[in-house]
């Protein structure tokens, strides 16, 4: 058995891995670019960059809305993404146990 | 990957989910502060019941209603209190966050404001018509009360110690609608001696070691 197998390849960086955790977390409540660039402490290209990939793997929800005539982009977790995530931590956890 | 790299992923994970959550610079020292500006408070209103209205009713707030002028100098030392307490929160929360290098108002503060402030703002309703109705004795039981609730409701987003906060205050003010004749007693314990207790707890837990 190979627990390394397991492991999502999307997940290896740290900004792709920090923004599925928090949302994660904060299921039914809108989470903003801004809200993730303060949270993750990146540059708006690096995190434009990582978000598009996930969003490609259909793992986030991109939503475009206003504040007044600001845009303002919120993202989601998919039901796909949920368990891509969970099955990432079960990897690591399995991986943990092996090495022991 | 090795086993350290999976290893610091997971306390990322667990970094970031605690922190987008909830909010993690509420500073002890500032409960503190907050508790000695009410005990402070509690000891001037004291003086005014006790000394000029109830000598023989152990300086309750019970039955003061109609003098306009007792119930206006109480009304300003307990605005007074209110801006201290909350200054003093303020004060130490913000430069807590500044040692840890956060902003202080993010998405996770925004969350305990909202969630403490819908209790108080129906409990502030609610006193305003019990002073209205001149029920003034009931007032130190219902701040504890509502105010009990309000932090037990915000406790979702921050540190889990202020949940524990919430229940005392909540029971305090139970006892202290069955004690009307001690109401200002049972507010100076709630709202002085506990945010103290409290504030020092967290701070103990929290504060004492920064680096940890």
């Amino acid at each position: 058995m190979n627990p390394i197998g397991n492991l999502n390849k999307v997940f290896e960086s740290r900004i792709r891995l920090g923004v599925m955790s928090v949302l994660m977390v904060n299921v039914n409540e809108e989470v903003s670019f801004n809200d993730l660039k303060e949270l993750l402490e990146v540059t708006d290209g690096n995190l434009a960059s990582h978000l598009s990939t996930l969003e490609e793997n259909a793992y986030i929800k991109v939503h475009k809305g206003f504040i007044g005539r600001k845009t303002n982009t919120t993202y989601s977790i998919t039901k796909a993404g949920e368990k891509a995530f969970k099955g990432h931590l079960a990897a690591l956890e399995a991986m943990i146990k092996f090495n022991q | 990957m090795n086993e350290q790299q999976h290893l610091d992923s997971l306390h990322d994970i667990k970094r970031i989910m605690e922190r987008s959550t909830r909010f993690m610079s509420l500073s002890g020292l500032g409960g503190v502060g907050a508790g000695i500006s009410a005990l402070i408070g509690a000891y001037f209103a004291w003086n005014l019941l006790d000394g000029k209205v109830l000598p023989n009713r152990g300086g309750g707030i019970i039955s003061y209603s109609g003098d306009s002028v007792l119930t206006f100098q109480l009304f300003l030392i307990a605005g007074a209190v209110l801006v201290a307490a909350l200054g003093t929160g303020f004060y130490f929360t913000w430069r807590k966050a500044q040692a840890q290098g956060l902003r202080v108002w993010d998405a996770s503060a925004r969350k305990v404001i909202i969630n403490l402030a819908i209790p108080l703002f129906a409990g502030g309703l609610f006193i305003l018509g019990l002073l209205y109705n001149g029920y003034p004795g009931l007032v130190a039981p219902a701040c504890l009360v509502f105010y009990g609730l309000g932090l037990v409701n915000a406790s979702k987003y921050t540190v889990t110690d202020i949940r524990y906060l919430g229940y005392v205050e909540v029971a305090l003010g139970i006892l202290a609608l069955f004690n009307l004749y001690n109401g200002l007693l049972f507010w100076a314990l709630g709202f002085g001696v506990m945010h103290i207790f409290y504030g020092a707890l967290m701070w103990w837990k929290y504060e004492r070691n920064p680096t940890a």
